[in-house]
């Protein structure tokens, strides 16, 4: 076990240095980018006289690393900052657009993940099988098409015809089931792209560990094919289906903005383009810190699942 | 709806004398002074048909506004960073909640494009149209209870002269020298030079009307104002709902509604799919492509108008080769207007003839006074000649930024302009950092204006030679004399001359092209009425929909 608490440790270690390397990029990014809030904001009103206005008073006349450090003393401190152009924390804004976000986030993986798990599961139960083979080219399709033209096509079908909302724009005071109601497009329209990788990663594993001498034994023994798989192979199996749903759950938490847009979904991931759109630095660094944690963090857990899932890694020789 | 499409009962009946019955039967429903029941049997005896009869009845019905229900906007132009403050607006969704909904100005833009008085109820100018007096509408009350008098108005006014400010308004503001509160109900303007075109400039979405806090500031922070909603909840770029307010100072006359939901949807096919769902009552900014979806849809029904949002492609007269006349001339005239108008814009816009005043405004143009231009590619090549030039190769620097389909636009001119002998290739630049980059920095590039609602505005900001944002480096000393006459002159003959022939000069002589005038497309359904003739200044009936729609 104490291997598993230094491995955490020095995990943990390694991820707040990637943040903190990532902090810096994202900051330089911003900053090559050309224009900033000031020129944005008075568009082609832009006079010198007032983007110097507004740049003094957002404090963006000082030098580029005063501000970052200014912003890294912050973060430090638990201080997200202000956001630039409304003048108000960051944390207030942020907080509801991470909710939503999570919220779909975990919607979209209680269909996702047991569904790609056990199609995963019987596919490589009947593997080459016609069902093994329908599973697998509908969830390849659904990967192959680009999100919001997954998204429309729900929309197409689902929507127009009145059967669910075109729109998820919950907000705080939205009732639980009503948001599980206004996000079911946006959650199916995730599943789809998300479903494939999952179920291809644990066909794959399970029939990689299929392989082995000891289900041969089993085999041989008698016992039966469905409780090999699910009693035998799945749990040597844990690892990459492990690392691969949290892949695929950090994607969820990051990448969702087309279909944010799509279906008018107030989440983290618009927060960010209007961030970006805006030159409002703080909320993209912010934004992309979150994001970033939730990478570091969920691959931090899959690792230490896959270890404790693993004899040998558990116990030292 | 214009009177053509109006049901006439007289029109089903033979004789002369009942028709002349009908007629005034009709009219006299029409006007009120007699009930539906009334109308209905007394149609039925002269040998109406019912249904000719309840026609005429749902229509005038239908005329009548109605008070209640909600109306749910789904707009484009909002973002997670939209403040309240007045000087900070941008876009359609944070105009169409603040100045539509909440702040109303002093003066707003009527229908047919005049100034018409909003918080301010009259005006008179004075001393060459230096000095303007306006009265104050007496009663009106802020959503805090707070009675407007002259302070509020001055110090909202006063709010983006201020440099430190740093308000998008700064430059609508800038001929202004003091403004003073003149007794409770007056404020006196005093110009730096004379301007009969105030009591417009006074309606820019800049210039709301926000309570004073007493020591010179205002209070735009709470989003209280004196307009026909208040602010209840406001999500900024997502969200905003807003109440009737009980005593709003024309109750009754405008603003039917209980409330507003205003929705920020940027994408175009999430705006159609929410309002062929019925998921909003209404959408602004329909792309050409997807107009005729509209159409197809259910309840739904398309609005049209055409202001001066125009299409541009300036022409920096400063740098080679576009210094000369005749150089700027020649590929004026290699630009097949009615094709980009046709392939690029669907249809929807009206012609350009290079000069920035459009469709609203007052002393545009006519054809007879300013031909229009077509394309000619023998004249392109006489002026390409008088250049002392055979042959010529020029860069055009678009994005869609510039405007949407300005690539295209690019390359369609590029085949029309192989008559003439001129050579265009086609830049295609980022859409990001364009308006940094691109335009007014590359010789010829493409760019849009949404458009200014008086002459002397869209001269003064872009083709003044002095002009901040001057984006064909362009110096007429002669255009620019008779800019300074024309703001001052009173005589409106007089003034109309002076703009014509300011339009001619800026057509022969200026940087710009101008292919086509966009219209704004939009889309509401059935259980919304919308008046026959709606505002062009703005979008959504000038941003004023909420005042001037109600629900069926």
């Amino acid at each position: 076990m104490s291997k598993v608490i230094t491995m955490i440790i020095k995990r943990l270690g390694l991820g707040i240095l990637t943040l903190l390397l990532l902090s810096l990029l994202i900051f330089l990014s911003v900053e090559a980018l050309p224009g900033d809030l000031a020129e944005t904001i008075l568009g082609q009103q832009a006079t010198p006289e007032n983007v110097a206005a507004i740049r003094k008073e957002l404090g963006l006349d000082l030098p580029a690393y005063t501000r970052y450090i200014n912003w890294l003393g912050g973060i430090l401190q638990g201080d997200f900052g202000n956001s630039l152009a409304l003048k108000k924390p960051i944390s207030g804004l942020i907080a509801p657009r991470l909710q939503n976000t999570l919220f779909l986030t975990l919607y979209t993986a209680c269909i996702a993940v047991p569904l790609a798990l056990m199609l995963g599961m019987v596919a490589s139960l009947f593997r080459n099988s016609f069902f093994d083979r329908i599973s697998n080219t509908t969830a390849l399709s659904a990967i192959s098409m680009p999100e919001f033209f997954v998204g429309y096509v729900m929309i197409y079908f689902f929507a127009l015809s009145g059967y669910f909302p075109s729109m998820a724009n919950i907000n705080p005071n939205t009732p639980f089931f009503d948001k599980l109601y206004l996000c079911f497009l946006p959650a199916v329209t995730l599943t789809l792209v998300v479903t494939a990788h999952m179920m291809r990663m644990t066909r794959a594993a399970i029939i990689n560990v299929l392989a082995l001498p000891y289900i041969e034994m089993a085999n041989l023994k008698g016992v039966k094919p469905r409780r090999i798989i699910v009693h035998h192979a799945l749990p040597n199996a844990v690892a990459p289906i492990v690392n691969v749903v949290a892949l695929n759950l950090a994607y969820l938490v990051t990448g969702v903005v087309i279909v944010e847009i799509v279906f008018v979904f107030p989440g983290l991931g618009q927060l960010m383009v209007d961030g970006v759109k805006f030159r409002d630095v703080p909320v993209v660094q912010a934004t992309a810190l979150i994001f970033a944690t939730a990478y570091v963090g969920l691959n931090l857990l899959a690792d230490i699942i896959s270890t404790i899932t693993n004899p040998r890694l558990m116990r030292q020789r | 709806m214009s009177n053509s499409d109006k049901h006439d009962i007289s029109t089903e009946v033979s004789d002369k004398e009942t028709q002349q019955k009908a007629k005034s039967l009709q009219a006299s429903f029409m006007s009120g002074k007699i009930n539906r029941r009334d109308f209905v049997a007394t149609s039925m005896a002269l040998g109406v048909s019912l249904a000719g009869a309840t026609a005429v009845v749902s229509e005038v019905e239908a005329a009548t506004p109605k008070q209640g229900g909600r109306l749910r906007i789904g707009i484009t132009g909002g973002a997670t960073s939209d403040v309240l403050d007045p000087g900070k607006i941008l876009d359609a969704y944070m105009i169409n909640v603040s100045m539509g909904q909440v702040r109303p100005n002093m003066t707003k833009i009527n229908v047919d494009g005049s100034a018409g008085g909003d918080l301010a109820e009259s005006w008179e100018p004075s001393n060459g149209a230096k000095t303007w007096k306006f009265n104050l509408r007496k009663g009106v009350e802020f959503h805090n209870g707070k009675t407007m008098d002259s302070t509020d108005v001055a110090d909202s006014i006063r709010y983006h002269t201020i440099e430190a400010n740093g308000s998008g308004g700064s430059g609508v503001v800038s001929g202004i020298a003091s403004i003073k509160e003149d007794g409770k109900d007056a404020v006196i303007i005093e110009l730096n030079e004379g301007n009969g075109d105030l009591p417009i400039l006074l309606s820019d979405y800049h210039l709301n009307i926000c309570p004073s806090k007493g020591d010179g500031n205002i209070d735009w922070e709470s989003g209280i104002g004196a307009g026909a909603y208040t602010l209840e909840e406001h999500e900024p770029g997502v969200r905003t709902l807003t109440k009737k307010f009980a005593n709003y100072y024309n109750t009754g006359n405008e603003g039917y509604f209980d409330e507003i939901e205003t929705l920020g949807i940027s994408d175009p096919t999430a705006r159609l799919a929410a309002l062929s769902t019925g998921a909003v009552d209404a959408i602004n900014n329909v792309p050409q492509k997807t107009a005729s979806r509209l159409k197809s849809m259910a309840n739904v029904k398309t609005l049209i108008s055409t202001g001066n949002k125009q299409a541009t492609m300036p022409m920096l007269c400063d740098i080679d080769p576009y210094t000369d006349q005749n150089v700027r001339n020649a590929m004026k005239h290699i630009v097949d207007r009615e094709e980009l108008l046709d392939k690029i814009f669907f249809g929807y816009g009206e012609l350009g003839n290079d000069s920035p005043v459009g469709p609203a405004n007052y002393f545009r143009a006519t054809t007879d006074e300013l031909p229009q231009r077509q394309y000619d590619p023998e004249k392109a090549k006489y002026y390409l000649k008088q250049a002392g030039m055979s042959s010529l190769s020029v860069k055009f620097h678009a994005a869609d930024t510039g405007f949407t389909g300005a690539v295209d636009a690019g390359a369609l001119m590029r085949e029309s302009a192989k008559a003439a002998g001129i050579d265009i290739e086609v830049v295609r630049e980022p859409n990001d950092g364009y308006w940094s980059n691109v335009w007014m920095v590359k010789p010829w590039s493409a760019c849009y204006w949404s458009g200014r609602p008086t002459e002397d505005w869209i001269f003064s900001q872009i083709y003044y030679s002095k002009a901040d944002w001057n984006d064909t480096h362009w110096n007429n000393s002669g255009f620019d004399k008779l800019l300074v006459e024309a703001r001052a002159e009173t005589d409106e003959a007089k003034r109309r001359d002076m703009y014509v022939e300011m339009q001619r000069i800026v057509h022969t002589d200026g940087g710009l092209i101008l292919p086509a005038f966009l219209s704004e497309i939009m889309g509401y359904r059935t259980n919304i009425s919308v008046p026959g003739k709606i505002a062009n200044n703005w979008e959504l009936d000038g941003h004023l929909c909420s005042r001037r729609w109600w629900r069926a």
